[in-house]
């Protein structure tokens, strides 16, 4: 990996962006054993019908993995000091989740504050994050 | 309304073993290719002792709980009414497979919005691990929806 450096990060800088690809329901079942987010609302229709629902709908915790993804695909892991978000939107079975990265804030202590963003095929905003990255 | 009361609540603390092969299932699952996360190896090659534990599944390793409905319970809400508002993760040290990490989850605050139709249930959960350094703290904001 060419890991950026400091220096040559300006403000308003992209990371690549990540496409997650389309959440289907297989997407849903394996995130549900592999997470051990066990909540059936994500993978039982009958369920998600009892709760008024047309159909399930995905873990936010997927797409934000998703966010993770973007940001270890930019710099090693252990340079994230933080990762936060907001979940916005539900993320519908068919939605395909495109991430991106902007370089909001360069900080002290060759920080950098990253926006951070989850969405759909349509553009609509699914998650909306940040996180903090030290920079070699 | 959630009772205010339990704003503070300690939940149990419990303990969890990261296992190689949940790290593989779960980097499966999110699509994860970067071999360091599946292959040792590769891990090593990049400096971990062993496969890393990815930024958030942390979360999920919160989920391997004795009884993870344990907040739940106590607040007595139902899985129909929960949204996930926020997730954060504040990291201190890496987490590896091999790795028995300690949760020591609490509510943190319990608030509302639109005159009490939402609720919102703050969770913060501190992870050490068996050196007992401190890996991570994570917060979880969780919706309650009335009506």
């Amino acid at each position: 990996m060419d890991e950026p450096r400091y220096d040559d990060v300006q403000v308003g800088d992209t990371l690549p962006e990540l496409d997650a690809g389309t959440v289907n329901r297989l997407t849903l079942a394996l995130y549900c054993g592999a997470s051990g987010d066990h909540n059936p609302i994500h993978v039982d229709i009958d369920f998600a019908r009892s709760a008024g629902l047309d159909d399930v709908f995905a873990h936010g915790m997927l797409s934000m993995a998703y966010l993770a993804r973007l940001v270890t695909g930019w710099v090693p892991q252990r340079a994230i000091l933080s990762l936060s978000t907001r979940f916005v939107a539900i993320t519908h079975v068919g939605d395909r989740i495109a991430c991106a990265g902007t370089v909001l804030e360069k900080l002290s202590q060759r920080r950098v504050r990253l926006a951070l963003t989850a969405r759909d095929q349509s553009g609509i905003v699914k998650l909306s994050g940040e996180a903090i990255v030290e920079l070699a | 309304m959630i009772d205010r009361r339990h704003i503070g609540h300690v939940l149990p603390a419990f303990t969890v073993p990261v296992e190689a092969g949940r790290l593989r299932f779960f980097a499966k699952a999110t699509g994860n290719t970067d071999p360091i996360y599946t292959d040792e190896a590769a891990a090593r090659d990049a400096g971990h002792l062993n496969l890393p534990v990815p930024p958030t599944f942390l979360f999920c390793l919160e989920m391997d709980q004795p009884n993870p409905a344990a907040l739940r319970e106590l607040l007595g809400i139902d899985y129909r009414s929960l949204l996930h508002g926020e997730q954060h993760f504040r990291y201190h040290a890496l987490a590896h497979a091999g790795d028995r990490l300690r949760f020591e989850p609490r509510v943190a605050d319990i608030y509302d919005r639109k005159g009490g139709a939402l609720e919102f249930v703050v969770r913060e959960t501190r992870v050490t691990n068996q050196d007992g350094a401190l890996v991570a703290d994570l917060t979880c904001v969780t919706v309650v929806r009335h009506g």
